[in-house]
């Protein structure tokens, strides 16, 4: 598989959700269960990348400069601090304890 | 914000269906007009900011800046990018599979916004209709059943589906040349700044206990998974725990105080 590959079959797969959303029929969002699922389906998938993306190193579990790039992240969001100065902010902390250490 | 959004607007007596469209009645170039077109801008400008830091972490990962800008283009949802890029990153090509799937289960949510807005948008040729479908993200849903009157739902649709559009494929090109000249992603902290983005499109989603639930579980489903599955594969799992407590709709009666 190339990365283009990649690419472009998953382009493919979220514009067919586009796509099904204005095809299929309406009442299916009457039933509450497939909607709380797709909402909390987003939860999931965003907690767990922000797992692996702060601990995973390859396969090894590994805590270094990102689990406190990620606190401080988490604590600008809970002030409300707009998000691209929260990006920012947590690489900043990342790469200043790598260049110390 | 998002889903504040979306809620607040269904929450409205009546708020779900109420079009009308004669010329007086719904709003048409009136001030409630002129702040349906604002709220579009002003989130779009501030949605598409968000392209700098794309561009520049998908070059970080490995993605070329024609691959960057086509993911911007075509898949245009910010979170399944993110995503498909943030796997490319732990686990390269290999984990190609996972983050197609990844990507695709994040765009799902896009079908119930599609659901919502195809009332809205009304009917038209197929291009039309292609466009609209194009343009449905959590932002476009948002600032439209944000809106009072059909007409004006459908203003506050196009406005911010245009204004993301454009914008977003602009800084994501702008920070894709500036990621692609910065050479070590690490030494930068882009690493971190991706694992801060995720955690920025999760924050508002979190006001429940049961997402707050499901967030926890599927975050310790994927540490814990990630020594013994290739990359890629510990973030599907973790997508379970919302299956699981969706269906049986564990955690879904209290709120969080």
């Amino acid at each position: 598989m190339t990365l283009w590959q990649v690419v472009i079959l998953a382009s493919i797969a979220t514009l067919a959700f586009k796509f099904a959303g204005y095809l299929i029929p309406q009442r299916l969002l009457e039933a509450p269960t497939p909607s709380r699922i797709a909402d909390l389906l987003t939860v999931a998938l965003l907690a767990a990348l922000i797992a692996v993306q702060t601990f995973a190193d390859g396969q090894d579990i590994v805590i270094d400069a990102r689990v406190p790039a990620v606190i401080v992240a988490a604590a600008l969001y809970a002030l409300r601090v707009p998000f691209i100065i929260v990006v920012i902010a947590a690489a900043l902390v990342a790469a200043g304890i790598r260049a110390v250490t | 914000m998002t889903d504040e959004g979306i809620r607040a607007a269904g929450d409205q007596p009546g708020g779900g269906d109420q079009v009308s469209d004669t010329p007086e009645g719904d709003g048409r170039g009136s001030a409630a007009e002129r702040i349906a077109i604002r709220s579009g801008l002003f989130v779009g400008i501030a949605t598409a900011a968000y392209g700098i830091s794309f561009g520049a972490l998908s070059v970080a990962a490995g993605l070329d800046i024609w691959q960057t800008c086509f993911l911007s283009l075509v898949m245009f949802t910010g979170g399944s990018q993110y995503a498909l890029i943030g796997i490319i990153a732990g686990g390269g090509v290999a984990a190609g599979p996972s983050a197609i799937a990844t990507a695709g289960l994040l765009g799902s949510r896009n079908a119930i916004y599609g659901m919502r807005m195809a009332p809205i948008v009304g009917i038209g040729p197929w291009w039309y209709r292609l466009a609209a479908a194009w343009g449905t993200i959590d932002e476009s849903t948002a600032v439209s059943l944000a809106q009072p009157t059909g007409h004006l739902r459908r203003v506050g649709f196009w406005v911010t589906a245009l204004v993301v559009f454009v914008g977003w494929n602009l800084t994501t090109l702008a920070g894709a040349l500036i990621g692609d000249a910065l050479g070590d992603p690490r030494a930068w902290g882009l690493d971190a700044a991706a694992a801060a983005a995720f955690l920025g499109l999760l924050w508002p989603r979190l006001k429940r206990v049961q997402a707050a639930a499901v967030a926890v579980g599927a975050a310790v489903v994927a540490t814990a998974l990630t020594p013994v599955l290739m990359p890629g594969l510990p973030v599907l799992v973790a997508a379970s725990v919302a299956v699981v407590v969706g269906a049986f709709n564990w955690f879904g009666k209290e709120a969080r105080s």
